[in-house]
């Protein structure tokens, strides 16, 4: 049995332009086959794989890309792809904050969090930064009210926050 | 019993070497699923029915009846799989588990599979849920290295593949047939009921779907008996330990382990009380698809029947406390575009009447409502309950309509002031 580490844990490969699915992409997606008894199956992982490869986001080469490496109707994979909040439809910055602002952690001030990082970042929410480096979002619940506010900054979760927090963890983004 | 209460379920939390295969057989780990491959699997279900375990994922269904349902023989392919989609607001307890003690999720999976003949188990766990993946990963490796699961569980001939599937961001994937949609590689959208899961499920074959708590309490129910597990809660239907994830404005929020049906103010106490010293308004006791209630209800028993006595639900016993700074109308109305955000699109009454219910609510918190805005909301409520395929719509109503009927003088007080009668907290000062 392979162990699949998820896919958006290691660090984006170099951006495909016109290339299709990489080599390893394609090992990594055929690795999961024998997981399941259909190959529609793959199909999340697949476009978890695909949005690793393409820098965080699926373009169109990518979701035809997934639809033939699974043999499905590309418009069958664009249906999945608008259904989830994690596959994302436009470009991305190199690192993608998630803030949660659900009732929990608006009790908490997480408005005031989302207020820090239109201020330290110059850019609206899910407009990515003139550098590339950073985009964000208000986000529902992501599970860890009891250290409200947080926000997710790629995979990983910041939690407890403050405004000084916030902007040492910024700092820390390249 | 509560002084003399041992966690259960937390009871590796804080213990690093749980992470480990070594460290958790040491801890006495995988003694449950070895004890129930030496057993009859009718006779596992029948313990985990003696025990009156009930689904800790919302539902409160009995988990031993669900298993009993499906059909018997191995010559089709069963599965089992275990809701990780964790997504309620409010609600931390399963994370909790996956982080610090993953082998426990496992070797309840596998006793599960083992009762009902399944071959194939998935853990559905949510996209974000990144590093809870990454770890049950590694103790799935540990566990078919050490020939826990594969083709022959500890030596009995038993087969069990295992493997984390991960979602990708939506809150509907945790309704059990939006989980199996999403499973198969499509839109997470629920399916209409019958034919049930336990019948036609995951592939088109017989499933068990079972929350992450619900599976983590069998391991210590076939290890220590029904009996044991039925000593502990308030009565014959209300048993065992529960995990409550307590949020908001309380002194030390967190997921605490208790016998179920201790009451909100004993819970409360053991979450240091309220933050700052201030007066309770309202809590929402099992996330937010449930009513909320008024610090009247301070002595109640929190287990499934007595919190749907009150006119709420346990839920996933998700917790949220708000103080006497709280303005209601906007707190109910986050939630409401939460689920306007979540619902599927699939049924009319929902997708268009969670849409209405936030621009009523929100109309309301910026002072532009009018007085015939309860009654709009009620009527949108009625005209959505029991209206769609699955609970979501149901659940988007709860909160609603328990701020129509318990604080109709709050909703008052923003048509009549034009505007929001709160202040706006801030919660850091000067920007620190």
């Amino acid at each position: 049995m392979s162990v699949h580490e998820p896919a958006s844990v290691k660090p984006p490969g170099p951006q495909t332009r016109g290339g299709g699915l990489s080599a390893a992409s394609r090992a990594e997606i055929d690795g999961l086959r024998e997981r399941y008894p259909t190959t529609e199956a793959v199909l999340l992982p697949a476009l978890h794989i695909a949005q690793r490869q393409w820098g965080g986001w699926l373009p169109d080469e990518a979701i035809t890309a997934v639809a033939e490496a699974l043999d499905l109707p590309v418009a069958r994979v664009y249906g999945v792809v608008t259904f989830y909040d994690l596959f994302h439809q436009k470009p991305v910055g190199r690192h993608r904050i998630r803030v949660c602002n659900n009732l929990s952690c608006q009790l908490r001030g997480a408005e005031e969090i989302l207020e820090v990082l239109h201020r330290e970042l110059g850019v609206g929410e899910d407009e990515v930064t003139p550098d590339g480096r950073c985009s964000y979002v208000h986000f529902e619940c992501l599970g860890s009210c009891d250290t409200a506010p947080m926000m997710m900054v790629d995979d990983e979760y910041h939690e407890n926050l403050t405004p000084n927090r916030v902007r040492q963890v910024l700092k820390g983004l390249k | 019993m509560a002084a003399k209460f041992e966690p259960v379920l937390t009871r590796n939390v804080g213990k690093p070497e749980a992470l480990t295969l070594k460290g958790y057989r040491q801890l006495g780990g995988y003694e449950g699923l070895a004890k129930a491959l030496t057993m009859e699997p009718d006779a596992v279900i029948d313990e985990v029915k003696k025990s009156g375990l009930r689904g800790r994922g919302g539902a409160g269904f009995p988990a031993g009846m669900k298993w009993s349902f499906i059909p018997k023989g191995k010559d089709k392919p069963k599965y089992l799989v275990c809701n990780a989609d964790e997504s309620e607001p409010g609600t931390f307890k399963d994370r909790l588990l996956m982080e610090n003690d993953p082998h426990q999720l496992i070797e309840g999976c596998a006793i599960c599979c083992f009762a009902v003949s399944a071959a194939t188990c998935y853990i559905y766990i949510r996209g974000e849920y990144t590093k809870s993946a990454v770890i049950l990963e590694r103790a799935l490796k540990e566990a078919y290295d050490a020939g826990i699961l594969g083709d022959n569980v500890l030596g009995s001939g038993f087969k069990l593949n295992m493997y984390v599937h991960r979602g990708a961001g939506a809150y509907i994937c945790g309704e059990e047939t939006g989980m199996l949609e999403s499973l198969e590689g499509k839109r997470g959208q629920p399916r209409v009921k019958p034919p049930f899961p336990a019948v036609v499920g995951a592939f088109g074959a017989p499933t068990v779907i079972n929350n992450v708590e619900t599976l983590c309490n069998v391991p210590h129910i076939i290890t220590r008996g029904a009996d044991w597990f039925k000593s502990i809660g308030t009565d014959e239907k209300n048993t065992g330990p529960k995990l409550y994830a307590i949020s908001g404005h309380v002194d030390r929020p967190g997921t605490y382990e208790h016998p179920i049906g201790i009451t909100f103010r004993e819970m409360l106490d053991a979450a240091g009380g309220m933050w700052h010293g201030r007066q309770l308004k309202a809590f929402i006791p099992g996330g937010a698809s449930a009513p909320i209630l008024k610090p009247d209800q301070i002595d109640l028993k929190m287990d499934f029947d007595t919190v749907a006595k009150a006119g709420s639900m346990l839920g996933s016993a998700a917790v949220i406390v708000m103080d006497e700074t709280t303005c209601m109308v906007r707190s109910v109305a986050r939630l409401s575009k939460f689920f306007n955000h979540e619902s599927c699109g699939q049924c009319t009454p929902c997708r268009e009447g969670t849409n209405w219910m936030e621009l009523v609510l929100d109309r309301l918190e910026h002072g532009e409502g009018t007085e015939r805005d309860s009654q709009l909301l009620l009527s949108i409520c009625k005209n959505i309950g029991g209206q769609s395929l699955c609970a979501l719509g149901d659940a988007a109503i709860g909160p609603v309509k328990s701020l129509v009927d318990r604080f109709p003088e709050e909703i008052e007080q923003h048509v009549r002031n034009r505007a929001c009668p709160f202040p706006r907290p801030r919660y850091f000062e000067n920007g620190a």
